[in-house]
């Protein structure tokens, strides 16, 4: 009898199985992110506030990013130039240039870009730091010295990814514009102050905008799943870099899937 | 046994599980104020879990815990920071933050917890680490610059730092030669005494308990199965206990090799 459902319901519980188990985990994940996202945001607005810690975060997610930030934003800004040149003189608008790549930087690629160099760094960094903390017991250490955790470690990673990132991001449009501009004059012999010009002039307050309120975003997502995969990590230097791993993913979907949303949000009639 | 006034520590009727694994299985303990209890027992019979399970780390699935008369399972996060001030714990990997001057971790709890400035703060870890025998030099190092039997005192200095009521010692000795560990059996008793602390030790060193302890409890199966001073540990009258402390491998006790 037992033989008999066990053979008979084999292929199709076989095949639905485990489509059902990935779905139930993936449920339980984002209800425990919901969760820590929760407590997280509860202990960044009560104190205690650990400021040395969050000017700390700052200088390392904002600072330090820079160079690589910056090195992402200028060959774009330049890269974006020399397309679209190419592309818009099939059809005699070589004018555009400029309006293309201040608002292509400043709308999407400045902040995606920006978001996706940072979560490589600063994910990656959070993610494999608070886990070895977690795996060498230093979390529980935190706990028995009255310190909570989650102000002392996510409140600051937080705070700092949500502030910095728009400063950074702005920059990369500022530097993403300025490449643009270099390959602008020196190469498509535009005049420069014509090429300014036509960069201002169809910018609206909103391209910017919609840029820095999607940096934030990001800096937010990265700075949680960074924080979040790490405190979760379990079992010794493999589980950190699973961790790890899974840190840097989710953010860098997340930060795609945000961009669609933060963009249909701003931009859709 | 215990009169109820004297009783810092109460643990009755404690369960746990993971998944199928059970870990505690009704498990009761009492700690009376200013005793050392050391709790001996294989491992991954749930000795971590059980200390554990006091400092509120991990949830126990029932049962009751009291600290000073007061039930501890149910503490929001910010009345048990409040309650962490009365204890310290030394842990078994000693769990230094390695992003902290070793002196700042000996102050950590006095920094963070206590709002203690940091002068007044970094002269009593500079004073604490001379209790445990290291030079004020050892201080401006960092954690990953010292040998082990040198991290596990730090460890012990920042346990004892902010004078905590209750002290837990998880494994002091384990990882240890026998003679830095006897050194840090005797920090332990030393500091012990000092500050008229209660203590609970988790250990399978017996060499470690005997020196520690003023009662042993012997954890098997999610249960204490004996009890008593230090002295009787050697005619304990129980199988479990004997087989425990003379290391044979044939015994009640049933080792699971392999599964």
């Amino acid at each position: 009898m037992s033989d008999t459902s066990s053979s008979e319901a084999p292929f199709l519980v076989r095949l639905c199985a485990p489509v059902g188990r990935v779905f139930m985990s993936f449920l339980a994940n984002v209800g425990s992110i919901a969760i820590f996202t929760g407590r997280a945001l509860i202990h960044c607005v009560t104190p205690p506030f650990y400021w040395r810690l969050v000017v700390r975060q700052m200088i390392d997610i904002g600072y330090y990013s820079l160079p690589v930030v910056g090195l992402t934003a200028i060959f774009t800004g330049m890269v974006l130039a020399l397309q679209s040149y190419s592309g818009f003189s099939r059809f005699s608008a070589e004018g555009a240039v400029a309006t293309v790549v201040v608002l292509s930087m400043t709308r999407e690629l400045g902040p995606v870009l920006a978001g996706l160099m940072v979560a490589g760094r600063i994910g990656a960094s959070m993610a494999a730091e608070i886990g070895t903390m977690r795996v060498t017991e230093q979390i529980d250490a935190l706990t028995t010295l009255s310190t909570n955790p989650f102000k002392y470690l996510v409140a600051p990673r937080l705070i700092a990814g949500l502030a910095m990132m728009p400063l950074l991001v702005l920059v990369a449009d500022i530097i993403g514009v300025f490449g643009g501009f270099l390959i602008g004059v020196n190469k498509l012999n535009f005049n420069p102050a014509n090429y300014l010009t036509r960069t201002f002039e169809f910018l609206e307050t909103k391209d910017v905008v919609s840029g820095l309120v999607k940096a934030a975003c990001f800096g937010f997502v990265i700075s949680l799943m960074g924080c979040y995969h790490g405190y979760n990590s379990r079992g010794g230097a493999q589980g950190v870099g699973t961790a790890t791993i899974n840190a840097v993913v989710s953010a860098l979907i997340l930060i795609l899937v945000f961009n669609y949303l933060i963009t249909e949000l701003f931009f859709s009639k | 046994m215990i009169e109820p006034k004297h009783i810092k520590i109460r643990v009755r009727n404690l369960h746990k599980s993971f998944g199928s694994k059970v870990v505690l299985n009704g498990l009761d303990l009492d700690v009376a104020r200013g005793e050392s209890v050391v709790v001996i027992g294989g491992s991954g019979t749930g000795k971590s879990v059980l200390l554990k399970c006091i400092l509120g780390i991990i949830r126990p699935d029932s049962g009751s815990i009291q600290v000073d008369g007061k039930e501890v399972t149910e503490l929001s996060s910010s009345e048990r920071d409040e309650m962490m001030l009365k204890f310290g714990m030394l842990f078994q990997g000693s769990a230094l933050f390695d992003s902290l001057k070793v002196w700042e971790n000996v102050a950590f709890g006095l920094i963070q917890a206590r709002g203690m400035d940091r002068d007044q703060a970094h002269d009593i870890a500079i004073h604490k680490l001379a209790q445990v025998g290291l030079a004020p030099e050892v201080g401006e190092l960092s954690p990953a610059e010292l040998s082990g039997g040198m991290q596990k005192r730090v460890a012990l200095a920042r346990a004892i730092a902010a004078e905590p009521e209750i002290i837990f010692f998880d494994e002091p000795t384990t990882g240890l030669d026998p003679i830095m560990g006897d050194v840090i059996n005797d920090l332990i008793v030393k500091s012990v005494r000092e500050l008229g602390a209660t203590t609970l030790s988790i250990t399978h060193d017996l060499a470690s308990a005997r020196k520690i302890a003023h009662r042993i409890a012997m954890l098997h199966m999610g249960k204490i199965i004996w009890s008593g001073p230090v002295e009787s540990i050697d005619r304990s009258g129980n199988d479990y206990v004997d087989q425990f402390i003379h290391g044979r491998a044939e015994g009640p006790i049933k080792m699971q090799v392999s599964r």
